[in-house]
C-alpha cells in the first residue's frame, strides 16, 4: 500500500472534530504508512488526541494566519503537507474549509481530487473510491494512476477514530504565509437566530410547501406552520430540511415560514445530509424524497395523497393524514 | 466606489433533473443511456451564478459578463435558446462531453485556456463565477483548478452573498457548517466566487434580452472549438443505481393522535 497523508485542520481550541476523526478512520484502514498533517493556530492539542493512532510522522502548519479557513491560506498549507510528507494518497474530510481549498492544492502538485467520497478500500490491491454521481442518482467505485490523488471523505461514513490521548512529537513546518487581500470578518448565524440545521441530529424533520398552501377551511395557515415547525424541532432537537419549491417562495417574496432558507434546502440544489431517521410533511416532489433522502436511514411521510408516487417506494411508512392535526397532536405528546 | 467588473461565469448543461438517469458502461468512460436523447437544462447552481453575475453588472455600469460552456453543440444550442432570455451575456462555447463521468482537471484545462483566449479580457478586473458543484459530476473542484490556472488565489465556495463595499471591496458570504456562513472581505478583484444558491430568483423571460443575446451565441456555437476531454488516468470499476424502492407501509384509517402516537414512539426509540 502506498504512503497516505491525513490532513486536518484543528478547531478554535486546538482539537481535532468527528469528521477528522472519521477519515483517520478511513487511512488507518487503507493500511499504509500514515502520516498526519495538521493545520490551525495552534496544533499541539490535536497531535496529542491522535498520538497512539499508528501515524509514522506529525506534521503541522500552524500559526494564526492559519488559524480562520481561507483558500490562499489553507491551499498552500495543503500543498506543504503533502510535498513534505510524499504522500501518494491524501485523505481529507469533505469540510467547508477542506472542499473550499483542496482542489487548489491538488493542482498546485499535479496531482488529481475527488470529493464526496463515501468509501475508501483496497479493490485489486489499489485504492478505490466510492461516490455518487448526478446528485445521489448513481454511485461508482473509481480508481486513478496519477499520485498525488486527494479524496475528500464526507462525514458520516466511518466511525470515528478513539483512542487514549498521548504525548506526540510535531514536526512543525516553516512556511511563509502566502500574499492574500482576503479577511476573515467572522461568522454569521441564520437570520430567525434560531440554529435549524443540526448536522448530528438524529432526525431530519423535512417541511414541504403543503404547510403554507390552503387548508381545509380555505384559509392559509403560516404563523401556526411556523410554530409547529419550530416547536417540533425543539422538542425532537431536530434538523429542519426543506423542499426547493418552499425555500424557492421565500425568495420570490412570498409569504412563507420566515426561518426557513435556501440553507435548508435538501435535494436539487440542496444538501443531501445524513440522518438516522427523516420525516417529512406536506412534500410531494421527487427530490425530497429521491436525492435529500439518499442517506436517511428510516423514512416516514404524512401527506394526503395516499398515492403519493414519491413517498411510495421511498418511505419506510407513508401516514395519510393532515400534517397540521398530526404535528398538533406530536408536539402535545413531546411537551 | 464602484469599478467595472469583468465576470466570467462557467456553467455547463445537465440532464433535466426529473429524467430518469440509467448508466451505461463501456469500453471506455461511462455515460448516460441516450445522453444525446435526454432533454437538457442549464446546471443549477451555475445557472443561479450567472443569475447573480447579471444582477451584479446591472449595477455596476460598464460591466460584462460572459458564459463560458463546454458540451455538446447541439446541445448547448437548445439550452442557450431558453438560458439567453433570463440574462444578457456573451457565450463563449467549447464543444465537447458535459458529462458526469469527466474529470475535472481535464475541464479545468479546457475552460481556464477558453477563459484566457477571450479578446480584451481584464484579468485584473476579473470575476470568475461558477456552481460550487454541478449537478453531474458534483465535484466542487473544477472552479479552483481554473482559478488556480488563472493565478487567482482569492477563493470562496458556497457564496450565497456577493456585496460591493463603497471602498471597492468585496463582502463574500460563504456557506460553512451547520447552517451558518463565513464572512470575508476581499479588498478587490480579481477573485473566484463558486455560488451557491445566492438569493435571487430566476429572472422572467425577457424576449428582447434573448433576441440580443441570440445575435452572438449563434456565431459563438458556430466558432467553438472541440475540447475532447481525454480523462487519462481514471478508471471506473462500476457504476450502478442504487435499489431504491421500499416497501412502503400506508396508513390511511389512523386518526391524527394515533398517528402522533406511533410517530413520537418512533422518534424517541434508539
Amino acid at each position: 500500500m502506498e504512503n497516505i497523508l491525513l490532513l486536518a485542520h484543528t478547531e478554535t481550541d486546538g482539537t481535532l472534530a468527528k469528521p477528522a476523526l472519521e477519515a483517520l478512520t478511513a487511512a488507518l484502514a487503507l493500511g499504509g504508512e500514515l502520516t498526519i498533517g495538521l493545520v490551525g493556530a495552534t496544533v499541539q492539542p490535536a497531535a496529542g488526541q491522535v498520538a497512539n493512532a499508528g501515524a509514522v510522522r506529525i506534521l503541522a502548519v500552524c500559526g494564526d494566519a492559519f488559524a480562520a479557513p481561507r483558500y490562499a491560506t489553507d491551499a498552500a498549507a495543503a500543498e506543504a503537507l503533502a510535498r513534505a510528507s510524499g504522500a501518494a494518497l491524501v485523505l481529507a474530510p469533505s469540510t467547508s474549509r477542506w472542499a473550499r481549498a483542496i482542489p487548489g492544492a491538488a493542482f498546485r502538485l499535479n496531482g488529481r481530487v475527488d470529493t464526496h467520497a463515501t468509501n475508501l478500500a483496497i479493490r485489486n490491491e489499489v485504492p478505490a473510491v466510492s461516490r455518487w454521481f448526478y446528485r445521489q442518482r448513481m454511485e461508482a467505485v473509481l480508481t486513478r494512476a496519477q499520485r498525488p490523488w486527494f479524496v475528500l471523505l464526507d462525514a458520516g461514513c466511518c466511525e470515528p477514530w478513539s483512542g487514549e490521548p498521548g504525548a506526540a512529537t510535531v514536526e512543525l513546518l516553516p512556511l511563509e504565509v502566502p500574499a492574500t487581500r482576503t479577511t476573515v470578518t467572522g461568522v454569521q448565524s441564520p437570520k430567525a437566530g434560531e440554529q435549524t440545521i443540526r448536522p448530528d441530529a438524529k432526525l431530519l424533520f423535512v417541511a414541504g410547501a403543503g404547510w403554507t398552501k390552503k387548508q381545509s377551511d380555505g384559509a392559509v395557515h403560516g404563523a401556526e406552520a411556523e410554530g409547529l415547525i419550530r416547536g417540533f424541532l425543539r422538542a425532537a432537537n431536530a434538523s429542519l430540511g426543506s423542499s426547493k419549491s418552499l425555500v424557492d417562495m421565500s425568495g420570490e417574496g412570498e409569504a412563507v415560514l420566515n426561518f426557513m432558507s435556501h440553507l435548508n434546502q435538501i435535494g436539487q440544489t440542496g444538501a443531501t445530509p445524513r440522518h438516522a431517521k427523516g420525516l417529512s410533511t406536506c412534500c410531494h416532489g421527487e427530490e425530497p424524497h429521491v436525492v435529500g433522502w439518499r442517506f436517511i436511514t428510516q423514512r416516514r411521510a404524512v401527506n394526503l395523497d395516499a398515492n403519493c408516487g414519491w413517498a411510495r417506494g421511498k418511505a419506510d411508512v407513508l401516514y395519510v393524514a393532515d400534517a397540521f392535526a398530526v404535528m398538533r397532536a406530536v408536539n402535545r405528546l413531546m411537551a | 466606489m464602484s469599478i467595472p467588473f469583468q465576470i466570467v461565469v462557467c456553467g455547463s448543461i445537465v440532464p433535466d433533473p426529473l429524467q430518469t438517469l440509467e448508466p451505461v458502461t463501456g469500453s471506455g468512460a461511462p455515460s448516460l443511456k441516450n445522453e444525446m436523447m435526454l432533454p437538457a437544462v442549464l446546471d443549477p447552481w451555475a445557472g443561479h451564478a450567472l443569475f447573480e453575475a447579471a444582477h451584479l453588472a446591472a449595477k455596476t455600469p460598464g460591466s460584462k459578463v460572459w458564459l463560458v460552456s463546454l458540451g455538446p453543440k447541439a446541445k448547448l444550442q437548445q439550452v442557450m435558446m431558453m438560458v439567453a432570455q433570463k440574462a444578457p451575456f456573451e457565450l463563449v462555447a467549447l464543444d465537447g462531453p458535459a458529462s458526469g463521468f469527466c474529470d475535472s482537471f481535464e475541464t479545468a484545462a479546457a475552460l481556464a485556456s477558453a477563459i484566457e483566449a477571450i479578446p480584451g479580457l481584464d484579468r485584473a478586473r476579473l470575476l470568475l463565477f461558477g456552481g460550487w458543484e454541478s449537478a453531474s459530476r458534483g465535484a466542487g473542484s473544477t472552479l479552483q483548478m481554473i482559478g488556480e490556472r488563472l493565478g487567482i488565489a482569492e477563493q470562496f465556495q458556497g457564496v450565497d452573498q456577493l456585496t460591493v463595499r463603497d471602498d471597492g471591496s468585496l463582502e463574500i458570504l460563504e456557506r460553512i457548517e451547520g447552517g451558518q456562513h463565513q464572512v470575508s472581505v476581499c479588498a478587490a478583484p480579481p477573485a473566484a466566487l463558486g455560488w451557491a444558491t445566492g438569493h435571487l430568483p430566476e429572472p422572467r423571460n425577457n424576449p428582447q434580452v434573448g433576441m440580443a443575446n441570440m445575435r452572438t451565441i449563434m456565431p459563438a456555437l458556430q466558432r467553438s472549438k472541440p475540447a475532447p476531454l481525454p480523462a487519462t488516468g481514471l478508471c471506473f470499476a462500476s457504476v450502478s443505481l442504487p435499489k431504491q424502492q421500499r416497501e412502503t407501509r400506508i396508513v390511511k384509517d389512523l386518526s391524527p393522535e394515533e398517528i402522533a402516537r406511533e410517530i413520537v414512539a418512533w422518534v424517541k426509540e434508539d
